[in-house]
C-alpha cells in the first residue's frame, strides 16, 4: 500500500482542500450549528462517523453494481438513497446498541442527510476514481477537516457575541465575515506540497 | 391567487438565499463568472418548478412519515434530468459547475420549498412558487457573480460576452484575486445579505413614521 499517497489525500482533505471553507460543501450546518463549541463537535464527530461509513458503503455499490450495469448516470439518485437510509439506520443502531453516543449524536444526524458534504465526498471519489481504501480516508479526513474548521468558528463566533457591529451586519452576515477570515487563514495552507 | 405577493415574497421578502439562508454552498461556490450564475440559477429554476408540481400533485398519496425521502427521490430524479442534459447539450457550462450539478440534489432550498410550500398547496401555485423562488435565487447569484467577477478579475459577462472572455473594465494584474477565491464568496454574500436586511428594514421604518405623521 501506497503511505505516500494516503499521507496526501489525507493532508489535503483536511488543511489544502477543506470540505467547508476552499470547497463550499456543508456551508448550511457550518452556519447553522456553530454557535456552541459543544454542539459544533457534535456535528463534526456525527460527519465523520456518516462520511466515513457513506464512502465505504458506495464504493462496492458503484463499483460492483452500477458499473457492471452500465448504470452509472443514476449515481446521483443512488448515492443519495444510500445515504439518507445509512442515517436512518446509524440512527436506528445508535439507539439500540449504544445510548451513550446516540445522546451525543442523536440531534445532528437526520440534519446530516441534507449535508453536501457527505454527497460531496462521495461523488468525488468516483471523480477521482479512488480505490477502497483512499475512499474511505478521504471521506474521515474530510470530516476531520469539517470538525477542525466548524470547532475554529464556533470559538470565534463564541466570542463575537459580546461584541458590537453595525446593524445591517448583525447576526447572519457578520457570521459570514468571519467565515471569509476563517477562509483567508486556511488559503495559507494552499501552498503545502507532500514529496514523495 | 395573490400573484403578486409570491412574487415579491420569492424576490424580496422571503427571498431564498438573503431572508431563509437557503442554498449558500453553491451560491457562494459557483458565483465566479456571469455564466456560471446564469446557468446555475437558471438550472435550479427549472429543477425548483417542476419538483414543486409533481410534489404538489403527490401531495395527497405521499405519506407523511415517509415524505422526506420521496421528496428527495423526485428532486434526485429532476436534477439527473437537468445534468444529463447539461452534458449533452451545454458541455462548458456542464464542466465549470462540475460537482454543484449534481449537488443541487441536497439544495436546501429545493427539500425546504417542497416542505414548505408544494406539500401544502395545488399544483399552479406550486408552480409559480418554483418560479419565483428560483428567480430570486438566480437574481442573488448574477449579483455575486457581477461583484465578484469585476472585482476579481475585472471583467463583467465572462463566459458569455467577447467570445467568453468577458469585457475587460479594469486592466490585468490590478483586480484582487482574491475576490474569486472562496474568501470573495464569505464576503460577498455577507455584504449582500446585510445590504438586503438594511434595505428589508428601511420601509417599516417608513411606514411608522406615516403613521405617526397621520396621528
Amino acid at each position: 500500500m501506497d503511505w505516500t499517497n494516503l499521507f496526501t489525500i489525507a493532508l489535503g482533505a483536511v488543511l489544502i482542500n477543506n470540505f467547508i471553507v476552499s470547497q463550499f460543501l456543508g456551508i448550511c450546518p457550518f452556519m447553522g450549528v456553530s454557535k456552541k463549541i459543544e454542539t459544533a463537535s457534535g456535528m463534526g464527530l456525527a460527519v465523520i462517523f456518516v462520511m466515513g461509513l457513506a464512502s465505504a458503503i458506495c464504493w462496492p455499490i458503484n463499483a460492483l453494481i452500477l458499473v457492471p450495469l452500465k448504470l452509472t448516470f443514476m449515481q446521483t439518485v443512488t448515492y443519495i438513497l444510500v445515504i439518507a437510509s445509512l442515517v436512518q439506520f446509524i440512527e436506528m443502531f445508535l439507539k439500540k446498541a449504544m445510548p451513550a453516543l446516540y445522546e451525543a449524536l442523536g440531534v445532528y444526524l437526520p440534519l446530516i442527510t441534507t449535508n453536501c458534504a457527505v454527497l460531496g465526498v462521495v461523488l468525488q471519489n468516483t471523480q477521482n476514481s479512488y480505490s477502497f481504501i483512499e475512499s474511505v480516508v478521504y471521506g474521515v479526513t474530510g470530516g476531520v477537516g469539517f470538525l477542525l474548521v466548524i470547532v475554529i468558528f464556533a470559538s470565534i463566533r463564541e466570542r463575537m457575541e459580546f461584541s458590537e457591529c453595525p446593524k445591517a451586519f448583525e447576526g447572519f452576515p457578520i457570521a459570514l465575515m468571519s467565515a471569509g477570515l476563517v477562509a483567508l487563514a486556511f488559503m495559507g495552507f494552499s501552498g503545502l506540497k507532500v514529496f514523495g | 391567487m395573490n400573484v403578486k405577493k409570491q412574487f415579491s415574497d420569492g424576490l424580496f421578502f422571503q427571498n431564498p438565499v438573503t431572508v431563509q439562508l437557503l442554498g449558500m454552498c453553491s451560491v457562494m461556490a459557483i458565483t465566479t463568472t456571469l455564466f456560471n450564475g446564469i446557468g446555475m440559477g437558471l438550472s435550479v429554476l427549472v429543477i425548483l418548478t417542476l419538483a414543486n408540481i409533481i410534489i404538489a400533485l403527490l401531495r395527497k398519496i405521499i405519506p407523511n412519515n415517509i415524505r422526506i425521502a420521496c421528496f428527495i427521490v423526485v428532486i434526485a430524479g429532476f436534477v439527473t434530468i437537468v445534468d444529463l442534459c447539461l452534458q449533452a447539450f451545454l458541455p462548458a457550462l456542464s464542466s465549470s459547475l462540475g460537482l454543484f450539478i449534481p449537488l443541487i440534489v441536497v439544495n436546501c432550498i429545493i427539500l425546504g420549498r417542497a416542505e414548505a410550500f408544494a406539500y401544502k398547496n395545488g399544483p399552479g401555485a406550486s408552480a409559480l412558487d418554483g418560479i419565483f423562488q428560483g428567480l430570486g435565487y438566480t437574481m442573488i447569484l448574477v449579483i455575486m457573480c457581477v461583484v465578484r467577477e469585476f472585482l476579481g478579475n475585472g471583467t463583467f459577462g465572462g463566459g458569455i460576452l467577447n467570445g467568453g472572455e468577458g469585457i475587460r473594465i479594469i486592466p490585468e494584474g490590478i483586480p484582487a484575486l482574491g475576490m474569486i477565491l472562496p474568501v470573495g464568496g464569505f464576503l460577498t454574500l455577507a455584504c449582500v445579505i446585510a445590504a438586503m436586511q438594511y434595505i428589508l428594514s428601511r420601509p417599516k421604518k417608513d411606514e411608522k413614521k406615516t403613521e405617526e405623521v397621520a396621528k
